[in-house]
């Protein structure tokens, strides 16, 4: 067992963080006022790589492995939680779910420009009265012809108003036997006659990102942009969330170790009753956890990224990974607002910012109570992987790398 | 063209540098390479693709410098080069210069090397002259732009002053201020090739050299004295009334 990160992985993620660093944090207070996304952000991650960090490069990706995409989605988030969402929808949701279920002739129409960063990809699986029950989606697709006609509206879309591509799941068979048969997942171009968007406003937090709506009416998707067979939308739909969780408990991470880092500064500085806060014992309680919190979030996403390399199923892992690192760091920020006192009650200080952005994470991507049931479901023994009929492929340098 | 640039691994710059024992000590604070080097390599890396080169990165220290040598590969350059002898621990810059002046030597053709125009640990920004002087090669230091046309290289400096063009015959020794322009971040595909690279460390017996002897000698490092600041809040009904008492303290303290 080896718990050291290579020097590819400790570069990668300084690569990250100066990019995040220099020319992401300068700014964001004002995008997260204004409610607007920085207009360079996307540009600049497809421009660097960021936005194709895992996939192989015959694919147009930079060639790393998951556990780079995990420290990368950790780097952006430190900085601003909109920055990971972009990796969580375009890499994780869009990306990964074309480089599991999709044909060679979808990778190189879809996954080439998304992992060049040319076009932005997203994933519009929730609806206004469906989220977590996937089961029970009301947009749908009729065949006809050559193509499949979608109906119906997204809602609580990430880059909803960005993307060029969704990964788009829909009912297709309205009578199956089995609920979850109902369903197909097809690659979107958003762009195409019938779709119309807009961005939500008045979030509690990730007030710098694209969170929106997207209604498809009679929107025509030729049939080879299925992903999947017909039928099989609920299985990709649930891997596509697989790997959109991880990235949201690595980011989590993110957050938690910002929270640590402001603390720590403040509570040196600060001095109250004749010494720093930081000698005072329940200022050094929070901090503790928040030190402890940082160290298991951080060893349970490895670890998926480490299963994701292998090639092994980590739908409990992952389950593990987001539940804890999202709940802690929204613990970070009431904790580290509870140390900066009164400034940290005001986006004076980041801290504020911290935990608006880290209350949603608890909720999408599977919220904590889903969570919850998938673990208790593997614990009883309730639930058990099954072998799919396209796997992830697990990462290897050659193969990745070469041109 | 053929281009070397020069780096060097230095304490971080958000590290508290203090005097421990007579020993400079940074505490557990990370290295990284020389801010104002990372200028130099994307010079360097500008200069290249400009003229289609080649640029060697090269750096004197321990194993540790290797750090900075492959951050100087991931940002683009095609080779790298560590000196490393125990005897060139207590050197000096004008030793540095001596051995950096032997390495531009045997790496050979060289036409161009590029330097940040100093260091944030020693800060006395003259090995890039110094180098210079060894090599008998013009220095065209606080280089902003750099403009090569045939042999000649024409180098507009930032200085007090302003902005001072001078030109020169290459090869020639540059030293980089940030006007040059941002340096750029290491690729994933460079990062991935400075990841596996095997540097090859050269010895003061593979240049061919003596260890220099020490001219400047460090009889004692202490520690700035340190600084007693209180803060008074001077009050008034008016800001005309909060003015003149802030100058009669002034006076009063003898600041003017």
């Amino acid at each position: 067992m080896d718990f050291a990160l290579t020097e590819e992985h400790r570069m990668v993620e300084k690569m990250v963080r100066n990019f995040a660093q220099k020319e992401v944090a300068p700014v964001i207070k004002e995008f997260d006022r204004k409610q607007e996304m920085a207009p360079f952000v996307l540009e600049r991650m497809g421009e660097l790589g960021i936005l194709g960090i895992c996939f192989p490069v015959r694919y147009g990706g930079q060639g790393m492995d998951y556990i780079s995409l995990g420290l990368a989605c950790e780097e952006l988030e430190v900085v601003d939680t909109t920055l990971r969402v972009i990796m969580s929808v375009h890499v994780g949701l869009a990306g990964t779910t074309l480089l599991q279920w999709g044909t060679e002739e979808q990778k190189q129409k879809f996954l080439v420009p998304l992992a060049r960063g040319e076009k932005i990809g997203c994933g519009a699986f929730t609806e206004p009265g469906a989220g977590s029950d996937v089961s029970n989606l009301r947009t749908h697709a009729k065949r006809e012809g050559d193509s499949y006609v979608l109906n119906g509206e997204k809602m609580w879309i990430s880059l909803a108003t960005k993307a060029d591509y969704a990964v788009v799941t829909v009912v297709t068979d309205p009578n199956a036997e089995k609920p979850s048969r109902r369903l197909s997942t097809f690659i979107v171009d958003l762009h195409s006659p019938g779709v119309t968007r807009g961005d939500i406003h008045g979030k509690l937090g990730v007030r710098a990102g694209s969170t929106g709506w997207i209604n498809f009416q009679d929107v025509r998707v030729p049939a080879e942009n299925m992903i999947g067979e017909e039928g099989e939308g609920f299985k990709v739909t649930m891997t596509a969330f697989d790997r959109g969780r991880y990235t949201v408990g690595a980011g989590a991470t993110g957050i938690i170790r910002a929270a640590l880092e402001a603390s720590v500064r403040y509570a040196n500085e600060r001095t109250s009753f004749g010494q720093p806060i930081s000698q005072h014992q329940l200022i050094q309680q929070k901090i503790a956890r928040m030190a402890q919190d940082y160290e298991i979030a951080r060893l349970l996403n490895l670890k998926v990224g480490w299963m994701l390399n292998q090639g092994l199923r980590n739908t409990l892992e992952t389950s593990y990974a987001k539940k804890f690192a999202t709940e802690a760091s929204f613990k970070a920020a009431d904790d580290a607002i509870q140390i900066h006192g009164a400034y940290g009650f005001s986006d004076e200080y980041d801290v504020e910012r911290y935990l608006r952005n880290a209350r949603g994470a608890i909720i999408y991507e599977g919220s904590s109570e889903i969570q919850t049931l998938i673990q208790a479901g593997y614990a009883l023994g309730e639930r058990k992987d099954k072998p799919l009929r396209c796997e992830l492929p697990a990462y290897d340098a050659d193969y990745w790398q070469a041109e | 063209m053929k281009i070397v640039v020069c780096v060097k691994q230095v304490p971080d710059s958000a590290a508290t540098v203090v005097a421990e024992n007579g020993q400079v000590s940074w505490g557990d604070a990370p290295l990284v390479i020389n801010p104002w080097d990372e200028y130099a390599v994307e010079a360097a890396l500008k200069t290249k693709e400009a003229h289609d080169g080649t640029v060697t990165v090269v750096s004197m220290g321990g194993e540790n410098a290797k750090e900075a040598l492959k951050h100087a590969l991931a940002m683009g350059c095609n080779d790298a080069i560590l000196i490393s002898d125990p005897a060139l621990e207590a050197v000096d810059t004008q030793g540095t210069a001596q051995v950096l002046a032997a390495a531009i030597k045997k790496i050979g053709e060289v036409d161009m090397a590029f330097f940040g125009r100093q260091a944030i640990d020693g800060d006395a920004g003259i090995t890039p002259v110094q180098t210079a002087r060894v090599l008998g090669w013009p220095a065209l230091t606080l280089a902003a732009t750099i403009d090569v046309e045939g042999d000649t290289v024409k180098v507009e400096r930032s200085i007090e002053e302003g902005r001072q063009t001078v030109s020169a015959k290459l090869p020639a020794v540059f030293s980089l201020v940030k006007d040059y322009g941002e340096p750029r971040y290491p690729s994933f595909m460079g990062i991935r090739k400075a990841s596996r690279a095997e540097i090859p460390v050269w010895s003061l017996a593979d240049l061919g050299i003596e260890a220099p002897a020490a001219v400047v000698e460090w009889p004692q490092i202490i520690n700035p004295p340190k600084k007693d600041v209180t803060c008074e809040i001077v009050e008034g009904g008016s800001p005309k009334e909060i003015a003149e008492a802030l100058v009669d303290k002034i006076l009063a303290e003898k600041v003017l």
